[in-house]
């Protein structure tokens, strides 16, 4: 066995083909990440970068390190906007992701039980919306929302509303669901989808053949079985939700407070890289918690 | 002049690389071609003025577009930011000029520097001193623009002249319903509000900063939104019926209003407390790739003819005093944009926020924004 296995090993191509995986992590999350984090033991200064102190070479190594300290951190510790802000961008998230899973099940699930012709049709309808760009699918529903805008005018028609009353969604938390659903909807029903497709449909037809209801088959067969699309699904959805900055921006109120706003006032109001880098750090600590439950759920499905 | 930070960040960026990548390659190619990148505000430039200058100089002009202070800020600071002329506002330029961000002009490449206006130069040497490193482009105040039909139904028929009628709680409460707007520029509204208050307005001490603040604070119930840029808009097609806002971009959503013809009439005005000054310049960054065609841009922009049609455009008042003959009458003779000697006299200007002030300023700010 150890005869045949260990050229096989030294072979630069399989050498190769292990390190690509590697050398994308170190180059394009790794390195950035250490920058990050060395800005975020920096002191803001007035200056290009504006931040000291800036690496000068090996030869001031000892200065450059002795320069460096946990202050920022402490400053996130002692002011409550920071929580407040992490703990409302985890609420914005959950909620939103419950949503998503409300929405997106029975769709998937109708997806997977539909005849096998029109699947590859439903599919595509699923990732069309994909072929416009996000941003402008964005503003379509500002356009649909505002007070003067398309719903206003939809509900007045059919008499729902009177002529003077309007619409106030636009700019409120609720405005901003709607744009997080809307947008990840594809996000939760695919994995959803092709949990649910692999499912043994003769499983289904022996409960019933046995006197099991179906809703109780359902929950009994069916959905445990999706579990594994169910937290895939709220995983891709759950954590960029949470440092989401674009939908709450375009569609939420000023009193939306999300910390990817915070993150922005932080570099672009106060120009202090150092403490928004510090938040970032945080935030990506906030999300290697939920991660390291999704690797260890897919560890036991595989 | 504007936020909605958003968009700058994604289309900025989605633009900034295609616009690089795009102009980098002919760049290289031909390298006799002479381009310049200018960095200007969003809605701040009759476009023909670019083709023209082309036309005149064979030199290309790659322009592309910001609405807030702080964008351009971070990328300058960043370093290679690949603009040759990018136009920030008074106490952003002071910054910078400190962070060694720009070059000194070479004003022997600037002989239309003679019709500028001196008493502009004077009011930009507090940020620039000496006017070595900037050039006024255009110059406004922050006033109230107002839906003139929607706040007389919520007010009455009574004077709009004072920040009485945004910043005294009873009056806010009555114009909620028709949408109020205030401008998301942190530095300006807390200088509004410290002068309105009686302090001084370029104080930068916390009591004075939490004072001010303390004006939104009373008013933030009321208020439906803080924006600055989409506010035109909105202030055009009656979504907002008052704003704080920059003088041209209320002039810009009357046209707009005028052109839709839906019968909403737009107001400016410069509140009798007075307000905030602000200068937007010129100015060419010291890492800039394209030196002499920065010049030729800046040297082209300060010819009477040519800023007057920008003025025209804009609505904005300008520091050139040769170009006064050129712009149009609605314009020129408009006390909303080159304000009487009285206004002027009321207006004041505030200088850079240090670091401590500044986060004490935008602190206060997120917290009334998110009424927390």
């Amino acid at each position: 066995m150890a005869e045949i296995s260990a050229p096989t090993h030294r072979s630069p191509a399989r050498w190769l083909v292990v390190a690509i995986p590697y050398i994308w992590l170190v180059l394009f999350f790794a390195a950035p990440f250490f920058i990050i984090l060395k800005i975020s033991l920096s002191d803001t200064a007035i200056a290009m970068p504006p931040y000291t102190p800036v690496f000068q070479g090996f030869g001031d190594i000892g200065s450059f390190f002795g320069g460096l300290d946990l202050d920022n951190y402490s400053f996130l510790a002692e002011d409550p906007l920071y929580l407040d802000a992490y703990l409302s961008s985890l609420r914005i998230a959950f909620i939103s992701t419950l949503l998503l899973l409300l929405i997106g099940y029975p769709m998937a699930l109708a997806m997977a039980r539909a005849p096998s012709t029109i699947r590859p049709t439903l599919m595509m309808l699923v990732i069309l919306p994909f072929w416009t760009s996000f941003l402008i699918r964005v503003y379509a529903w500002i356009g649909i929302l505002k007070p003067e805008g398309l719903l206003t005018l939809l509900l007045q028609t059919l008499h729902i509303l009177g002529p003077d009353d309007q619409v106030q969604i636009y700019r409120t938390d609720w405005a901003v669901f709607i744009g997080i659903v809307y947008s990840y909807l594809p996000f939760m029903v695919l994995p959803l989808y092709a949990a649910l497709e692999k499912m043994d449909g003769t499983l289904l037809e022996a409960a019933s053949d046995l006197g099991c209801p179906p809703w109780k088959a359902f929950w009994r067969i069916t959905f445990p079985l999706s579990l594994p699309g169910v937290i895939a699904g709220s995983m891709i959805c759950f954590i960029p939700i949470t440092g989401e900055f674009v939908i709450p921006d375009l569609l939420g109120g000023a009193s939306t407070l999300m910390i990817g706003k915070t993150l922005w006032t932080e570099f672009f109001g106060n120009r202090d890289w150092p403490l928004a880098s510090a938040v970032a750090v945080l935030l990506l600590l906030a999300l290697v918690v939920p991660i390291v439950i999704f690797q260890n759920q897919q560890r036991k499905v595989t | 002049m504007r936020q909605t930070t958003l968009r700058i960040v994604a289309v900025g960026a989605a633009l900034a690389t295609t616009i690089l990548t795009t102009s980098a390659l002919p760049t290289m190619a031909l390298a006799q071609e002479r381009v310049v990148h200018v960095y200007n505000w969003s809605d701040y430039i009759d476009e023909s003025i670019l083709e023209d200058f082309t036309k005149e100089t064979g030199i290309k002009v790659v322009y592309d577009v910001f609405d807030n202070n702080e964008i351009v800020e971070t990328k300058l600071l960043a370093g290679g930011s690949g603009y040759d002329v990018v136009v920030p506002t008074g106490p952003f330029l002071a910054r910078q000029i400190s962070a060694g961000v720009f070059q000194k002009l070479d004003k022997s490449k600037l002989p239309n520097l003679s019709n500028m206006w001196p008493q502009v130069m004077e009011r930009l040497a507090k940020y620039d001193p000496g006017n070595q490193f900037a050039v006024n482009y255009m110059w406004g105040t922050t006033g109230i623009g107002y839906n003139v039909d929607k706040v007389k139904a919520a007010l009455g028929d009574v004077p709009i002249d004072s920040w009485d009628v945004l910043f005294k709680p009873e009056n806010a409460k009555k114009l909620k319903a028709c949408g109020i707007n205030i401008l998301d520029a942190s530095d300006e509204t807390f200088a509004i509000a410290m002068n309105y208050l009686g302090r001084n307005a370029d104080s930068k001490a916390s009591a004075d900063l939490v004072a001010g603040g303390e004006v939104f604070r009373k008013i933030r119930p009321y208020v439906k939104s803080f924006n600055s840029s989409a506010y035109i808009d909105e202030l055009a097609n009656g979504d907002t019926c008052i704003t704080i806002g920059w003088s041209g971009d209320i002039l810009q959503a009357k046209k707009r209003a005028v052109e839709a013809k839906n019968g909403v009439k737009v107001k400016y005005v410069i509140p009798k407390e007075g307000t905030y000054m602000w200068f937007d310049n010129l100015a060419i960054p010291a890492d800039a790739k394209h030196v002499e065609e920065a010049h030729a841009f800046i040297n082209y922009l300060m010819k009477p003819e040519v800023i007057a049609k920008a003025s025209n455009f804009v609505q904005y008042a300008n520091g050139n005093l040769a170009s006064q003959k050129f712009i149009d009458e609605s314009v020129a003779k408009n006390p909303s944009v080159y304000p009487n000697e009285a206004t002027l006299g009321k207006l004041f200007t505030i200088s850079p926020y240090d670091p401590k002030a500044q986060r004490v300023l935008n602190r206060e700010w997120t917290s009334i924004k998110t009424g927390k």
